[in-house]
This record gives structure tokens, sequence and C-alpha cells, in this order.
């Protein structure tokens, strides 16, 4: 009895397997379709869950409030990557001949899950929108024609930290023997900023250390403890998920003083404070948006996705840092799109399209202004060989409730991250065999 | 009735010691083998990137684990670590030698391998069972330390990423983006189909017999002139080859790009549980359970839209969890020895049928 249950199950199984290849919910011809990478489970979900709900819910307002982009409704359909690699590319290939025209474009939100995609968008022609994340090197369009990652990357983050540290201590000669260490999440990811910081130090004769936490970053003891021999002047950290908030309670717990504590813009999200409870207050982190959720897109979401219902909303996430953020990046997805309608007609367009609205995207102040986004994030102009832009951050420190933005806009070292840029890409072009095309 | 072996007389010593004795057993494994070519006519590219890719090469690497674990007795945790010196050793030596064919690359990383888990094999002669184990934990953390450490593994990458780059196979791309997926499934297949035979060839010889003899008493295979300390490493040996070629096909074949921590941990386990679950000592279980833990949760994620269900995607993933947990412990209850027991019992009862008795 107990085989023939078996074998029947099996089949049933097998049947069932089957059917998965052909079905995939119907979507209208005429909609605009954006998949969703998305992690509301796993040790990243802290970080996940309102970059998730931001994306999701900007979407949301786009069609209810506009009808869509010039008419073109957006269709989007989440996919769970648990910020796992081998899941993101799964959900990438279950998603990116959806909809009528295929994928507009993906949002990996993992720079280890773009790392992946990058080789793959050329052959499918669909473009990356890798916002502040992914491979730096991308910047180079000529080389990376794409994948985007405007408005600004991890080395001119980097730079820019360093510029910031520059100021509070009264000059970039200031810096020479001063002690910075880098705590950084042992991936991809967590590496990036390295070269940059160190082409840095040899410029500017500050010590660099490099403490690197083992991925997912729940286990930190040992590098605080060097941290404690170490007594570094600044520390700037790149982490996510979970290991950003154990580092900010192991940083209270050694008493370091939080004002030089500096997180990058993805260790800097209400999450990563609130579980050190006052041991935060003063933590400080990059950013390249505001925090809070004063602005008119805020109260249109209220309006227009929750009805009104502000308690819901505020339940979702609304106006975090990393919710705020997915609206950033949601805001360049459609703007993308209505640049590319802009050429193509008022239709839903293809990733090939979708390219050429990235690329060609140009976010005037006014148009920031509109959207009800005026010093939400900066204006940004993408070119056919810059798809970063090199934009300034902003830091901001954390008071115990909420985020506020201490500093002005800081510079990034254009001078001395693009050469870095050019050379990283063009050593990928090599090894690739990809002929740089021209953009003159 | 359909499954009946009266009639086939085994009248040579060729015919009595052949793999599959039974005239339906060969009949089927060839279906079974040309069915598994023919499939990039009919599959779509998310069945083979998503699923086939990924099943096939981890069987490879769940196969080459059971030659040690299931065969040799000796347990392993360090198979995301040899996995990792396949897929690292085939990347330093392609971009060294770009014009040297990526699959001899792939082989050559295999022996590198091969040479790792020989050194790490090493403690096996003293140490036993969950404290071998722990020994070759040691294996896993200390290579993807080393990896992550040493820029040269990663061509000095600012991001330690490697990515696979583009190498052609009589004239066909078979690695880096513009590879397609049934020409990668096809290459890993016949990795896989070649490999497997290998195995089956080698597990049921002099040296299969060995590894067994040591695994059931190690005494008492001493005694009858097996020497540990060789048979033992050579499990390692040539376990590791087989991670190591996995490792290989898993970062050209399916990632594209990794880094040390598509090798991490979880793989390792993940390699174990396939064996365990398909069958501890068994080629075709090794198999079995790579489909069981690669293919299960991608069927019971994608299960619920399709019966119609719309649920928050979080919801769906926990869901998926604990059923995929509660599977595993049903089938362990149902079968300890696993799927290749299974199939074993099916088949003794289609040979009865339908007469049960």
């Amino acid at each position: 009895m107990k085989i023939k249950t078996l074998i029947l199950a099996a089949v049933g199984g097998v049947v069932g397997l089957s059917g998965v290849a052909v079905t995939s919910p119907a979507l209208a011809d005429g909609e605009q379709f954006i998949p969703m990478l998305v992690y509301r489970t796993g040790p990243y979900a802290p970080s996940g869950i309102p970059v998730a709900n931001g994306f999701r819910d900007y979407y949301k307002l786009v069609n209810a409030r506009d009808g869509g982009v010039n008419g073109v409704k957006l269709s989007f359909e989440e996919c769970e990557t648990e910020y796992n690699t081998k899941l993101g590319v799964e959900c990438y290939e279950k998603l990116k001949n959806k909809g009528a025209h295929g994928a507009s474009l993906f949002n990996p939100f993992s720079t280890g899950i773009t790392y992946q995609l990058i080789p793959k968008a050329p052959v499918d022609k669909i473009p990356i929108l890798s916002m502040g994340y992914g491979r730096t090197a991308a910047a180079d369009g000529r080389v990376f024609e794409w994948v985007f990652n405007f408005p600004t990357t991890y080395w001119s983050q980097a730079s820019g930290f360093i510029n910031y540290v520059a100021q509070q201590e009264g000059g970039l000669d200031k810096l020479k023997g001063m002690k910075i260490a880098h705590i950084y999440h042992n991936s991809a990811y967590g590496k990036e900023a390295n070269p940059t910081l160190e082409v840095l130090a040899e410029k500017y004769g500050y010590d660099l250390t490099l403490l690197a936490v083992d991925h997912p970053g729940q286990e930190q003891k040992a590098t605080w403890l060097q941290i404690r021999r170490l007594k570094p002047d600044w520390i700037f950290m790149s982490g996510w998920g979970v290991m950003n908030q154990v580092a900010v309670k192991e940083a209270a717990g050694i008493r370091y003083p939080m004002d030089h504590f500096v997180g990058n813009w993805w260790s800097g999200s209400d999450a990563d404070v609130i579980p050190a409870g006052k041991g935060a207050i003063g933590y400080k982190s990059a950013t390249f948006n505001a925090a809070g959720d004063g602005f008119q897109v805020h109260r249109d979401i209220v309006k227009y996705v929750y009805g009104g219902d502000a308690a819901e909303a505020k339940k979702n996430n609304l106006g975090e840092v990393l919710y705020n953020r997915a609206i950033v990046n949601a805001m360049f997805t459609v703007e993308a799109i209505l640049t590319a309608q802009g050429k193509f007609g008022n239709k839903a367009l293809g990733g090939e399209q979708v390219r050429w609205g990235l690329e060609n995207l140009d976010l005037t102040e006014a148009r920031l202004k509109e959207l009800g986004l005026e010093g939400f994030t900066r204006p940004v102009k993408v070119s056919c060989a810059d798809h970063e832009t090199g934009g300034p951050i902003i830091i901001q420190q954390w008071d115990g409730s909420k985020w506020s933005m201490v500093s002005d806009w800081i510079p990034t070292m254009r001078d001395i991250v693009r050469p870095m840029i050019e050379k990283a890409a063009a050593a990928y072009a090599k090894e690739n065999n990809i002929t740089p095309r021209d953009c003159a | 009735m359909i499954y009946r072996e009266a009639g086939q007389f085994k009248t040579s010593y060729a015919t009595d010691q052949m793999m599959f004795p039974i005239l339906q057993d060969r009949i089927f494994m060839i279906l079974v083998i040309a069915v598994a070519y023919l499939i990039p006519l009919i599959a779509n590219e998310y069945w083979l990137q998503a699923v086939l890719i990924p099943f096939l090469i981890l069987s490879l690497a769940a196969i080459g684990l059971n030659l040690l674990t299931g065969y040799a007795g000796q347990l392993s945790l360090g198979t995301g670590g040899f996995m990792a010196v396949g897929g690292y050793m085939t990347y330093k030596i392609t971009t060294a030698f770009p014009d040297l064919n990526v699959l001899i690359a792939v082989l050559l990383a295999g022996l590198l391998a091969a040479l790792v888990g020989l050194v790490f094999g090493i403690p096996s002669l003293r140490i036993k069972g969950f404290y071998l184990a722990v020994a070759t934990l040691a294996a896993q953390f200390f290579i993807l330390w080393l990896f992550n450490k040493v820029g040269w593994f990663v061509n000095y990458s600012p991001s330690g990423t490697i990515t696979a780059p583009p190498r052609t196979l009589l004239g066909i791309m078979v690695t880096g983006p513009e590879a397609t997926a049934p020409v990668r499934y096809l290459v890993v297949l016949t990795f896989l189909a070649f490999f497997a035979l290998a195995a089956k060839n080698l597990v049921r010889g002099r040296i299969g017999r060995s590894w067994m003899a040591i695994r059931d008493m190690d005494i008492a295979a001493e005694i009858i002139g097996i020497r540990p300390f060789q048979t033992k490493l050579l499990a390692f040996a040539i376990s590791s080859f087989y991670c190591g070629v996995a490792g290989g096909l898993y970062v050209f074949f399916y990632l594209g790009s990794a880094e040390t921590e598509a090798f991490d941990i979880a793989l390792s386990f993940s390699v174990l549980f396939m064996i365990i679950i398909g069958g501890l000592g068994s080629i075709l279980g090794s198999i079995l359970g790579a489909a069981f833990i690669t293919m299960v949760p991608i069927f019971l994620t994608n299960a619920p839209p399709l019966i119609g269900l719309s649920m928050p995607i979080d919801l769906q993933k926990h869901i998926e969890v604990m059923l995929f947990g509660s599977l595993i412990v049903f089938f362990l209850i149902v079968e300890p020895r696993g799927l290749a027991r299974l199939w074993q019992i099916a088949k003794e009862k289609f040979r009865l049928w339908p007469f049960p008795h």
C-alpha cells in the first residue's frame, strides 16, 4: 500500500511540476512589466522588507495617482531571493520573459545577484539598474552598456566619506597619521570600497585597517576586540542586514564614540539602530536620499495606496530610510520608462527601449518638485560614457528616534575615482573579450 | 509481469557481471539517458538554467560525497570547500591558459581538488565518525578563507569575484554569457553520465569493495589485507576529484560568476542531505537525493500560484520551508535507507505484480 501511495504522490508531483513550465499569470498586453527581486525572509529580511514595500508602494502609487506612465499601467511581480545569489538567478530566469515585452529592467538590490546578472544583461537585452551598489566598474558605460549604477557608487562614496572626515578634522592634510578602520561584509559587496580607501590612504597618509566580517555577520566579537586594541579615530562600515544591528550594538558595548562611526548607505536604516537602543544615539551613515515621511510623495502614498490609513502605511515602513531609498529607485525606474516613451511612443516598452531611457535620463530639480520629491534626492543626468554620475553623498545621524541630516552634500573625488573605474572596466573588457563602444 | 526476468539466462561471466543484468533495466537506462539528451528540445530556458543544470551538477557532487561517506564510511563536511577548489582552480587555469580547452581545465582543477582532498584526508586514519566530520569542517572554512584572503586566486579582482570567461568547444560557445542554456546543459549532462558510470564501475570493483570493507569494520578489513591508510586516502582523493569537477562546472556552466559565499557551509550540508535522503552507498541514490533537494523547493515555490492560490511572498516562502522540512522527515521515517531503497522495493513489487505472493 505504501508503495502505491508513494507512486501516486510521485506521479502527482511530476504532473504538477510539468505544469509549472507553461503557466504564468495572465498579463494584459498593454502593461509595462517590472520584475521585483525581493527578500522578505532570511537573515537580510530586516533590510529587505522596507525595500520591497517601498518599490511596491511607489509602483502602486503611479498606477493609482497617474493611471500608469502616460496611461501605460505598471504590472509587477515579486520573487523571493533571500538575498541568495542562486535564488536570485532562478528568479531572474523566471521573470525575464514575463509580460508582452519581457522584463523592463532588473533592480536586484543585491551586489551578489548583480554580479551574476551583469554578463547576462547584454545577451537577454534587459538593463540592470543597480542603484548605488553592484559592480562599481559598471559606471563606465562604454564597457557596461546594459548596467547602470547612478546616482553614485561605492568607490565615490568611500571618497566622499574621506572628504567628510577631512571636513570634520579640518582639512585633508589633517588625515596624515590618523587611524581609520573599515569593517566590511566579507563578500563582493563589502570589499567594493577597499581599493578606493587604499588608494586614498596612500595619497593622504592615514592608517587603514580592513576588518572583514563573515556572512551573515552575527558573530563580530573578534572584530570589535581588534577595534578596542586599535582605537581607530574613525570607523567606516559596509554592512547589510543583521550585520549592521550587531555592529552598532557592539560599538555601543565597547563605548566607541558613535559620532565617529559612519556606515555606508546600506548600513544606516532604522532597523540597524533600534535594537541597540540608547547606545546607538550619534551613529552616522552616508545616504543619498532624505529620511522621514514628510514629503509630498508620502502623503500621496498614504492617500492613494493606503486609502488614507496612515497607521497601516507606517506599519509598511513608510518613511524609513530603506523604504525611501526604494522610492528613489522605483522613481528612477519610472522616469527611465517615461524618458524612453518620449522616443518610442506611449506604449509598453521592451528592455532595449528602457535601456535607452536609462541612458538618456535627465532628472531635473523641477521634475523632482513635480513628483513631490523636492529635497528628497539630487538631480541626475546619465550619459553614454558615465552610468554613475558620481553624485555627492550626505551624512545622516541617528538621534534615538529618527535620522536627520547633519552635513551638506559632500562632493566625491571624481578625479581619483573615475580613472580607477576606467581601469577596472578595461580589465573586465579584456577578460571577457568586450570591445568598448564609442561614446563620442 | 512487466518486470519479468524469467528466461534471461546468464551464460558467461561477462553477462553475470553486467552492471544491469536484467534486460528491462538496460532498456530503461537507455531510455532515461536518451530522454535526458532530448530534453533541451522541449524545456525552456528557465527549466534548463534554474532547475536542471544545478540538479545535474549537484548530482555529481553528491556522487562524489557518496563515494566517501556512503561507500568508504568517512563522514565529510568539506564538500563545499572541495567544490570551491574546483571552481577557483578552473578559473585560474583557464585565465592563465586561455587556449586550453575549458573541459580539460575543469578536469585539471578536479585533480588539484583531489590533492587538497588527500591532505585533508590524512586525519581520517586517526579519527572517525563525528570527529572526522569536524576535521573536514576545517577544510571547508580554511579553503574559503584562503580564497577570500589571497588575491592571487581571483586574479586580484577588487571584489573577490571570479567570472567565467567565454570559452568555446568545437567552435560552439560553452561558457560565458553567450553560451546558451541547452549547450551548457548537454555538456554538464555528458559529464554526469560519464562520471556516474565510472563511479558505478568503481564501486563494483576491487576499490569499491575495499571501501565497503573499511566502512563496515575497519579492523576486519585490515586483517584480510586491506591497507586502511591508502584506501581511505584514495576515497578522499577520488571523492574530492568528483567534488572539484562539480565545483568547476558549478561556476562555469551554472553560476557564470561566483564568490566564496556560493560554496559556503550550507552547500556542504545540502550535499550531505542529498546523499542521506537519496541513500547512502548508492549512485542512483545520489542522483535521486539531488533531485529531491534541488527540485522540491522550486516546485513548492511555484505550486501555490499554479493552483490559483495567491498569498504574500514571504508567507509562501515560510510555508515552503516548513513543507520541505516535513517532507524530509516523512521520507526518512518511511524509508531511512533513502529514496534509492524505495526504488528498489518498487522494482521488487513490480517483479511479483500482479501476484504479490
